[in-house]
């Protein structure tokens, strides 16, 4: 592809995410908010794609903004009076936040500035390396080094253990 | 984004809203992940597996904090935090 195109790409969605990802923290109300965070979630999947990680987008997509996003908007609808004002901090709290915030930008910027990457001036190290599908599965499978049949095993039963408390705790006694 | 999901953490009340800057956090993680390796090790993928068992965490964690959540909110009424410690009594 074009490097121009490239860029813009790269451009509208980095500006994407980040816009949206402020309207989802300061939006007055919560099913506004869940939808920017929907936005911002295939944003991500869009930048996925453009990095050609194309099942890291898929599984993005389906999981985040098809399995999260509605548990999400299920538990809005299912906690929220009709005469539920937001409460609101006290002005401190916001300036705090802000300052956390932006003193983490500081230091991050810092460093991202100060370090150098060692492929970092080299723009033809990108090259179109495709994931296909029997790699990935070869590597969630396998036992040798740099293959993750153990920590996928642990995640399978991470996953029950959130089946089974998700029930205990959230059927009525 | 990472600290756009801070200050939300810190500055929001609702438990719900809480989350979701959660999400957003845990969502710019797994960007860099992928991101870093993509650009410094394109032919490892390393980086691409932690993002998918970082999304899979992050899946299993909202179900049970959504489950937590709703019987908070079954037990005292409203979702906010300040309220939560009624539920020592």
């Amino acid at each position: 592809m074009d490097p121009i195109i490239n860029l813009i790409i790269f451009v509208c969605l980095g500006v994407a995410i980040l816009a949206l990802s402020v309207w989802a923290v300061s939006s007055k109300s919560l099913l506004r908010s869940a939808t920017f965070l929907l936005l911002v979630l295939i944003c991500t999947a869009g930048f996925y794609l453009f990095l050609n990680y194309h099942f890291l987008a898929a599984v993005q997509i389906s999981v985040y903004a098809g399995g999260v996003l509605i548990l999400f908007i299920f538990a809005i609808f299912l906690t929220s009076n009709k005469n539920d004002v937001l409460e609101k901090h006290e002005a401190r709290k916001y300036i705090m936040g802000g300052l956390a915030a932006l003193a983490g930008i500081a230091v991050t910027a810092f460093a991202l500035l100060k370090h150098q990457f060692m492929y970092g001036n080299n723009p033809t190290i990108e090259g179109d390396y495709e994931m296909n599908m029997k790699l990935i599965g070869e590597t969630l499978m396998g036992t040798d080094k740099y293959q993750y049949l153990l920590p996928f095993e642990v995640l399978s039963l991470l996953l029950l253990a959130c089946i089974i408390g998700g029930i205990l705790i959230a059927r009525k006694r | 984004m990472f600290f756009i999901g801070i200050y939300g953490f810190i500055v929001r009340k609702n438990m719900i809203a809480i989350l979701i800057s959660l999400e957003l956090v845990l969502n710019a993680v797994e960007i860099n992940f992928a991101v870093f390796n993509r650009y410094l090790y394109p032919e490892q993928l390393e980086g691409m597996f932690f993002s998918l068992f970082g999304i899979a965490i992050t899946a299993a964690e909202t179900a049970v904090a959504l489950a937590i959540i709703i019987n908070a909110y079954r037990c005292i009424g409203n979702v906010n935090v300040r309220n939560l410690n009624k539920m020592k009594d």
